[in-house]
């Protein structure tokens, strides 16, 4: 258990959801805290994405409530979610870039759009400025989404998601169809991300790979590259896996009891390490 | 048999339940005035020709046909009034939202269908913005702004086709013409076919096809399937509001 010093960022209680009477989620709870690092593993179809979608109140429970920053968002409406939204960058599974807008209109659409957030216009394109560096895209500002690669698509989104500085990023499968070396990259710019600003993370995932990264791995801003942490422990934070099967959660814990599990269905998402 | 009827029902229910919402969003801020120029030029400038297009052949086709109907009588002069009728209460406003439905409603529902099936919509929300505010009311305000002026001009695009007719295959002189169109209309015909008609039929165009845009499910088929539903729906629609909304000016005029 967490101390009781740390704040809780996300807690589920109870929730199931369901399209069309099928079951996306079922009695499903946990929480997050401040700092951690969530590894959500599953099959395709087990409920990963819809879990990222309920935290950020766009899907509704058909039972349970959500919390996110204390605050429930089962009880809350479309536009009071909007402040709640500001609080939390999502990184969407096909990057979900708006076409009719360049990679600059992109990544200020929530500065400009969040209302809480409340940048002023001068601030606006130096802010994107900083966040296309962060992610290495610093020549692609006038660029339009159909003119960059997939992995390109995908850093541009994430500067997107952590331009406005959320204590709380959501991945979605952010290696999904990516080579093995852009898939590093992508890793390291979401580790560098949550080891520079201090951000609790969720990352979707079905590589096993992406969650010892995460679990194992800090980024060293004097080298500007990852590095092993020692003994496996992060300073801030620790790695917390899930899975998800059929919307049930079936396992929650640190890697180390991940790997000694001896289901079959969690088996097949875990490559013990040598 | 309730079944069956749950999910009409289901549908109908959602689309009364955007419509309140694209309305109600027209009083309410943010206003996105870039978005609604930019659909007033797509739809509006984007579908002049086309209009003008129809309305002059509608014109030219009326005054040949109503020509043969009329020499029965002796009263090919008439020609004109029969034509400026026609145009202004049925085909002006009916033909202009076919073609307007045909090119609009099936670009917003795969335009907004697209965006849903590429979670664009989601990541809308995600960033703050209510897509029923950024994406449908603007198609609401464009169209029901572009609308009746298009109406405007296919009728008297079509008129002009009607005197060609008239003048270099009826014999008709042009002051006999074009004194017969002005004086066959009146102000009733200005508000029904110019005003009322291409409002209902703008408001059926972009909410129909936002509606079907924004519940499209199942990849690039859906956004195919969707944008083929919201022409025939639209299509329909128009014939059915158009045929009550007669029956209303009909009843009023006695």
């Amino acid at each position: 258990m967490p101390e009781g010093s740390q704040k809780s960022i996300l807690r589920f209680e109870h929730v199931t959801v369901a399209f069309d009477g099928e079951p996306a989620l079922t009695d499903l709870s946990f929480e997050a805290f401040e700092g951690e690092s969530r590894v959500i593993l599953g099959a395709a179809g087990s409920g990963k994405t819809v879990l990222l979608k309920t935290a950020l109140g766009l899907v509704k429970p058909e039972s349970g409530r959500v919390f996110a920053f204390g605050k429930d968002l089962t009880a809350m409406r479309e536009r009071d979610l909007f402040e709640i939204r500001s609080k939390m960058g999502m990184l969407f599974q096909e990057s979900a870039l708006f076409d009719s807008l360049n990679i600059e209109e992109n990544v200020a659409y929530p500065l400009l759009n969040q209302k809480s957030i409340r940048c002023p216009l001068a601030q606006v394109l130096p802010r994107v400025a900083q966040a296309l560096e962060f992610v290495e895209l610093g020549g692609t500002l006038e660029k339009f989404p159909s003119e960059l690669s997939g992995g390109m698509r995908r850093r541009a989104a994430i500067a997107r998601a952590v331009v406005t500085d959320p204590p709380l990023v959501l991945y979605d499968s952010p290696t999904a169809g990516l080579d093995p070396i852009t898939a590093y990259t992508i890793m390291a710019l979401l580790i560098k991300e949550r080891d520079v600003s201090h951000t609790t993370t969720l990352v979707v995932t079905h590589r096993y790979q992406d969650g010892n990264l995460i679990a194992n791995f800090r980024y060293n801003s004097e080298k500007g590259e990852l590095e092993p942490a020692r003994n496996g422990a992060r300073s801030g934070g620790r790695t917390i896996f899930m899975v998800l099967n059929q919307g049930r959660l079936v396992f929650e814990g640190d890697q180390s009891r991940l790997e000694a599990s001896r289901d079959a269905y969690i088996s097949k998402f875990v490559k013990r390490r040598e | 048999m309730l079944d069956l009827l749950k999910e009409p029902v289901l549908a109908i229910q959602d689309f009364i339940s955007l419509a309140a919402k694209a309305f109600r969003n027209i009083l309410r801020t943010p206003h996105y005035w870039d978005d609604i120029y930019l659909q007033m030029d797509t739809i509006g400038v984007g579908s002049l020709s086309i209009a003008a297009i129809t309305g002059f052949f509608a014109g030219a086709v009326m005054a040949l046909q109503m020509s043969r109907a009329l020499a029965q009588y002796g009263s090919v002069g008439k020609t004109g009034t029969l034509v400026s009728i026609t145009l202004a209460r049925e085909l002006g406003p009916v033909l202009t939202a076919l073609m307007v439905a045909g090119r609009n409603s099936s670009g917003i529902a795969s335009e907004l269908g697209s965006m849903k099936v590429t979670e664009q919509i989601d990541a809308m929300r995600a960033l703050g913005t209510d897509p029923v505010q950024k994406l449908v009311t603007p198609r609401l305000i464009a169209t029901a702004v572009m609308l009746p002026m298009l109406t405007v001009i296919a009728d008297f695009v079509g008129m002009c086709g009607g005197y060609i007719i008239a003048e270099f295959f009826l014999g008709l002189s042009a002051k006999q013409y074009w004194t017969s169109v002005w004086q066959a209309l009146d102000w009733s015909d200005v508000w029904q076919g110019g005003v009322f008609k291409p409002l209902v039929f703008a408001c059926t165009i972009s909410l129909v096809g936002c509606f079907y845009g924004l519940r499209t499910t199942g990849g690039t088929q859906g956004v195919g399937r969707a944008t083929t539903q919201a022409v025939v729906a639209t299509t329909v629609a128009i014939f059915i509001f158009d045929l009550l909304i007669t029956k209303i000016f009909v009843s009023q005029t006695g």
